[in-house]
């Protein structure tokens, strides 16, 4: 079963024609890599999904209902959560702010504590920094409190947007590492990445992107095999 | 003991700025705009407790909570009426829009109240007090004022770090479009801002007037102004700037008025503001946007 579910999808900035008829779907349990150069489409589509950017035509389907008309932050407490490129924490807001943030849409008290200590076990860094405001973090720190705040909102969908740029090789193969984790706990994840290597290492689908269409699609394993990907994506 | 009573007045006309000021500031945190219509408000809000009291001869107190009540909606009114659509607009066109609200708010109580001056009678109950034997006397309205100020302040940062509205308050004003992928409401934010600061704006009119009993259609439009400034002073964006900035402008406003000159008051009030611009734009307290990246 899908959970989430893109046709045709065509998005343009003013006469440029950013995505070109994609479609693409995310299976249920899933993690689906899109991974492309930059410039290619992939934040665009991110952005499309959890509706800061306007799509001119197509249609999203998020376990099997249409979200093109639903505003972004009604899609948050469906079960879409979306980790920013650049992560965009709120630097002038403390840690434990910012994943109280996280879990906006949700009323229960108990519960969000509940996931407030889940996400604390996972990411012990950020409760030992929960009182210092997120700015002063480092850029590795403020990845996880992205992606814990993420979790904060109790997603069964969530879309990554570049959580390994700018960081050191330490904290990329973390990022990857809880990533994987993420999944495995039944979150259907949609990354999108640079790091194609990477990507398509814990991916169990990918779409490669070029200039707002997806070129090529497949099982990661072949992918990384495929001499034109390897030698524009994996620098081999 | 004359200086005393100047600095008492100048906290008491400061603490109607700050409260003015706060309105401004966080709108323009939370929304991104000047709301030039917001001075407006004090006077609609003036007006209103006046015919609540002269004309129908309810209490003063609950004049004045009604008065900001009716402000509270018109705010959120001007807000869904001419400045929502212009969300995403270029910030000209909105700058525009507010001072045409603020004209057409002027003139709409033009219509309504006529051009002559309506002398406005204080809600505040009590006379005048006594400190040192006399020698020291502070109007009754000073005290309510100072003491109104400081409980909106206080309140104030109470809702905005503790609760999950104001949390999201802070939110939406650093980072619109992550707050949107919070599941945060922005346009209702931004509405419950228009509606605090508008609720703010009448009980400053009332305050203002109590102290200044001369109600004209443009009563609100200089102390409006002179709010923005303190804003402006305090660092736009910054609760407790729009405070301090407050009632430094009030004290040097009655403090310049007292010893230099009431016709250079105002003069030196605004060159404040340009001193402020020239040597620390972003004012006393407020912050430089530098990004990690």
């Amino acid at each position: 079963m899908s959970i989430l579910k893109v046709e045709n999808l065509n998005v343009y900035y003013g006469v440029i024609h950013a995505i070109k008829g994609i479609s693409f779907n995310v299976e249920k349990g899933d993690i689906v890599a899109l991974i492309g150069a930059n410039g290619a489409g992939k934040t665009t589509i991110l952005q499309t999904i959890t509706g800061l950017i306007p799509m001119r035509s197509g249609k999203i389907f998020f376990e099997d209902e249409n979200i093109n008309k639903i505003l972004g932050y009604k899609l948050v407490k469906k079960g879409i959560a979306h980790v920013p490129e650049g992560r965009r924490v709120f630097a002038n807001l403390s840690v434990i702010k910012n994943l109280q943030m996280g879990a906006y849409t949700r009323n229960s008290k108990t519960e969000v504590e509940e996931t407030l200590k889940h996400v604390f076990s996972k990411f012990p860094r950020l409760e030992e920094r929960k009182e210092q405001l997120a700015g002063t973090l480092s850029g590795g720190e403020q990845q996880m409190l992205a992606i814990g705040r993420a979790l904060m909102s109790h997603p069964k969908l969530i879309l990554m947007d570049e959580p390994s740029m700018g960081l050191s090789p330490i904290y990329v193969n973390k990022i990857f590492e809880i990533i994987e984790e993420i999944n495995k706990e039944g979150i259907s994840i949609l990354l999108v990445e640079q790091n194609a290597k990477k990507a398509l290492n814990i991916a169990n689908v990918a779409y490669v992107l070029e200039t707002g269409k997806i070129v090529k699609t497949g099982d990661p394993k072949v992918l990384m095999n495929d001499p034109i990907i390897k030698s524009s994506y994996l620098g081999e | 003991m004359s200086f005393i009573v100047n600095l008492v007045n100048g906290i008491s006309l400061g603490s109607v700025y700050a409260i003015i000021a706060l309105g401004y500031t966080m709108v323009y945190g939370i929304a991104k705009m000047l709301n030039f219509a917001h001075g407006d408000v004090i006077m609609i809000g003036g007006y209103i407790t006046f015919v609540f009291m002269t004309d129908m001869g309810i209490s003063p107190i609950l004049a004045t909570f009604l008065a900001a009540i009716c402000c509270t909606v018109i705010g959120v009114l001007v807000e869904n009426i001419a400045y929502r659509p212009l969300r995403g607009a270029n910030s000209l066109s909105v700058l525009i829009t507010a001072i045409g609200v603020s004209y057409f708010l002027q003139n709409i109580a033009l219509l309504i109240f006529g051009p002559n001056t309506k002398s406005f009678r204080s809600v505040v109950p009590f006379s005048a007090v006594k400190f040192f034997d006399g020698k020291l006397i502070v109007s009754g309205e000073s005290i309510v004022t100072i003491v109104v100020c400081i409980i909106i302040m206080i309140l104030l940062t109470l809702f905005i770090n503790k609760t999950k509205l104001g949390v999201a308050m802070l939110a939406v004003s650093e980072d619109r479009g992550a707050s949107i992928l919070m599941g945060i409401n922005v346009n209702k934010t931004i509405a419950l801002t228009f509606a605090i600061g508008s609720f703010l704006a009448g009980i400053a009119g009332v305050l203002l007037c109590s102290a200044y009993p001369t109600l004209t259609p443009t009563t609100g439009a200089m102390p409006g102004i002179k709010a923005f400034v303190a804003a402006v002073i305090g660092g736009i964006g910054s609760i407790s700037g729009a405070f301090f900035g407050g009632i430094l402008l009030g004290v040097l406003e009655i403090l310049s008025r007292a010893y230099i000159s009431s016709q250079l008051s105002d003069a030196i009030v605004f060159s404040l503001l340009i001193i402020m611009l020239s040597v620390k734009p972003q004012g006393l307290l407020g912050k430089m946007n530098i990004e990690k990246v």
